[in-house]
């Protein structure tokens, strides 16, 4: 194991509302390596999102509250001034956001924004950006990118303003990339181009990429190591076969049930879980999953440590049940042939 | 799912949906929007038919235009034997009752100063069904139907989740007891678990209201579990019409094995196994569709007979319907039936292939 390029230590991340403080984050660990990708996976609400803008100073307000350490290069990002936190941001970690229609500036040409993000980084003259922005849009893959750059975003379809919002991104050959639902707001083929286009870059450019998402189907594609995250905390975390091959916790498996397959018989009956995710203005005490969870028991009014349970070392749990139990109920839970009463 | 096995529900004849352009100082139309161009199919009683397709490619004005919420600008959409295309609005009122829709955001589809009981009891007192007291009865008898509780008759939509509203915007759609349901992507806005809780719901109500769906979705995995049959458009189009099985095993249409293959499977060891082919590019206009086969600048068995004549629809047998002129998974023999030509079959579209 190598030295990881950024940390996520202890990561809590509290909003005070008027209806009560939001407990958006609440006990996040995770290391990223470099080249490495690192799926988060969970449901809107799960804190994937809010993890990774606090992580780039993007959560930052009166009402917000943090604990925690987000260590990048021997750094403290969560303490590091707003000045300073700007060279990093854009500069060496890099975000692309989820809607590609609304994260472009509708009154500025497409090229000039990225121009805009070469200049505020690297001191070199307008001509130069303006080349390095057009071989941008080259690198990932708008046709006749010359023209193109003097385009306004209304002119790009979804799929090519995703383009531009990674092409901007990779601008200053960022160490870390954070994609956030990259691929949600588009169609499946232009999905595919996409998930395909970051892998690429990946290599390229050496970058580590966190791929947040909902669909397990895009992290078994790209991801090496995921994290599964529900109410503010990783539930499981583990290398990617592991996860898929052995998973652990019961969101997990119920994650897994919940998506029709393309690749199985077609079954009756989906298993869903029963239920929605909690408030996190109010959390369910013990084991957050515990209300939802068909496997509940006595023990889980307390909450589970993120801890490894099975063989493989760094496949980390938030679960009571003993290993060999779980892997005696998974297979029926994830076919939903446990009643979830 | 069921298949009852009934007559044809609702036949779409030819049907033709353009939205003019206009521009300029007289406003004259300047172009055409080609979203729906001559689509013909049927629907079942009992049965769900699946719409799949990317977005612009005409799937939602499709199923508009069959509960005539959109009118079309030709050909006719027949319901229970009776041509609706060009009915008035009077007298598509009472029609009105039979065929439904449920929209895809429950947030923008719900009036949000208006009770839950009065949006799902709107559409009884609309069309005058009982008195205010049997209309409350029978709301909240949907109301439990759909998964949700009578006491939440007198709240309003925001203090509902995502899921929870799609659940109300099921119950208004049922209220009238329509024969025929149009989902219009009605999870693709909701959670992966939730959207699992939905999908079981449509399934369970399907059976107990005997409902006829016309599902529309972008997500080919959903669309396979609930349909009986499903419709692949592209570009205002409908490009194959199969049993929902075989279009997964057997797809004929280059563009449904695109589509498919661009499906993310959640599972490491067979997703690196697969063959993903990567379309190139995006769909085109259709205000200014390609000749041809439509979908032939992206496809990678395109020749020049592509460009020059569009393919008509062909029966491959066992309701298996497309339109190519370079057929997959197609045998010689049936090839040899429906009488296209041995020219195009797959093993020859190296001979002339087209710059891309």
């Amino acid at each position: 194991m190598s030295e990881p390029l950024l940390e996520v230590k202890g990561l809590k991340v509290r909003f005070t509302t008027e209806d009560g403080v939001v407990r958006a984050v609440d006990g996040v660990d995770f290391e990223l390596e470099r080249g490495k990708v690192l799926g988060i996976v969970g449901e809107s609400g799960s804190g994937k999102s809010v993890t990774a803008m606090t992580m780039i100073g993007l959560t930052r307000a009166p009402n917000t509250a943090f604990e925690g350490e987000v260590a990048y290069k021997g750094q403290d990002l969560l303490a590091m001034s707003e000045r300073r936190l700007r060279d990093v941001r854009g500069n060496e970690i890099a975000m692309i956001f989820q809607d590609p229609m609304t994260s472009l500036n509708p009154v500025y040409r497409v090229g000039d924004q990225i121009v805009e993000a070469i200049l505020t980084h690297d001191s070199v003259g307008k001509r130069v950006a303006r080349q390095r922005a057009v071989e941008l849009l080259r690198e990932v893959g708008i046709p006749n990118p010359n023209n193109r750059a003097n385009d306004y975003p209304h002119q790009f379809s979804g799929g090519m303003r995703q383009r531009a919002m990674i092409a901007m991104a990779i601008a200053c050959n960022p160490d870390v990339l954070i994609a956030d639902e990259p691929t949600t707001a588009l169609d499946v083929t232009i999905q595919a181009q996409i998930i395909e286009l970051i892998d690429k870059l990946k290599d390229d450019f050496n970058s580590s990429v966190i791929l947040i998402t909902h669909d397990l189907g895009v992290v078994a594609d790209v991801a090496d190591e995921i994290l599964v995250m529900y109410a503010g905390r990783v539930v499981e975390r583990g290398s990617k076969r592991s996860l898929f091959y052995d998973p652990q916790h019961p969101y997990t498996w119920g994650l897994l049930g919940s998506i029709p397959r393309l690749d199985r018989p077609k079954g009756s009956r989906l298993a869903s879980i029963k239920g929605a995710p909690p408030s996190l203005i109010n959390l369910p005490q013990g084991c957050k999953f515990r209300p939802r969870c068909p496997h509940a028991f006595d023990r889980c009014v307390g909450e589970p440590e993120l801890a490894n349970r099975v063989e493989e070392r760094r496949h980390l749990d938030r679960c009571w049940l003993g290993v060999d139990e779980k892997r005696s109920v998974r297979s029926a839970t994830i076919k939903g042939e446990v009643a979830t009463a | 799912m069921s298949t009852n096995g009934g007559g044809p529900l609702v036949e779409v004849k030819s049907l033709k949906k353009y939205f003019p352009i206009h521009a300029g100082a007289l406003n004259r139309e300047v172009a055409r929007v080609h979203a729906v161009d001559d689509v013909t199919f049927s629907v079942n009683e009992g049965e769900t038919v699946g719409l799949v397709g990317e977005s612009g490619c005409g799937k939602s004005t499709l199923g508009r235009c069959i509960v005539r919420l959109l009118e079309p600008t030709a050909g006719d959409v027949i319901f229970q034997g009776r041509s609706i295309g060009t009915l008035g609005a009077r007298a598509l009122r009472p029609l009105r009752r039979q065929m439904q829709m449920v929209f895809q955001d429950p947030y923008a589809s719900l009036n949000p100063r208006k009770r839950v009981g009065t949006i799902v009891s709107d559409p009884l007192r609309i069309h005058g069904i009982g008195d205010r007291a049997s209309r409350k009865q029978q709301v909240e008898n949907l109301l439990e139907a759909v998964g949700l509780s009578p006491e939440h008759y007198n709240r309003f939509p925001h203090e509902f989740s995502g899921g929870q509203r799609q659940r109300i915007g099921v119950a208004r759609a049922l209220a009238l007891r329509p024969k025929l349901v149009v989902a219009d992507e009605p999870v693709s806005a909701l959670d992966v678990s939730i959207q699992a809780q939905m999908i079981n719901l449509f399934e369970d109500l399907q059976e107990e209201f005997n409902l006829t769906y016309v599902f529309i979705a972008h997500d080919l995995s959903v669309v396979r579990h609930v349909s009986d049959r499903i419709a692949v458009m592209y570009l205002g189009k409908l490009v194959e019409l199969s049993p929902a099985e075989e279009l997964y095993t057997r797809p004929i249409m280059p563009y449904t094995e695109a589509l498919l293959s661009a499906v993310p499977i959640p599972d490491p060891d067979l997703s690196d196994q697969r063959d993903r082919i990567v379309l190139q590019g995006d769909v085109p206009s259709p205000i200014n569709p390609p000749s041809g086969c439509r979908f032939h600048p992206r496809c990678r068995y395109a020749t020049d007979v592509c460009a020059r004549i569009e393919p008509p629809l062909v029966d491959y047998g066992n309701g298996h319907l497309a339109a190519c002129h370079h057929p997959l998974n197609v045998d010689s023999e049936t090839l040899a039936r429906v009488a296209v030509s041995p020219r195009h079959t797959p093993e020859a579209v190296n001979e002339t292939p087209l710059p891309q």
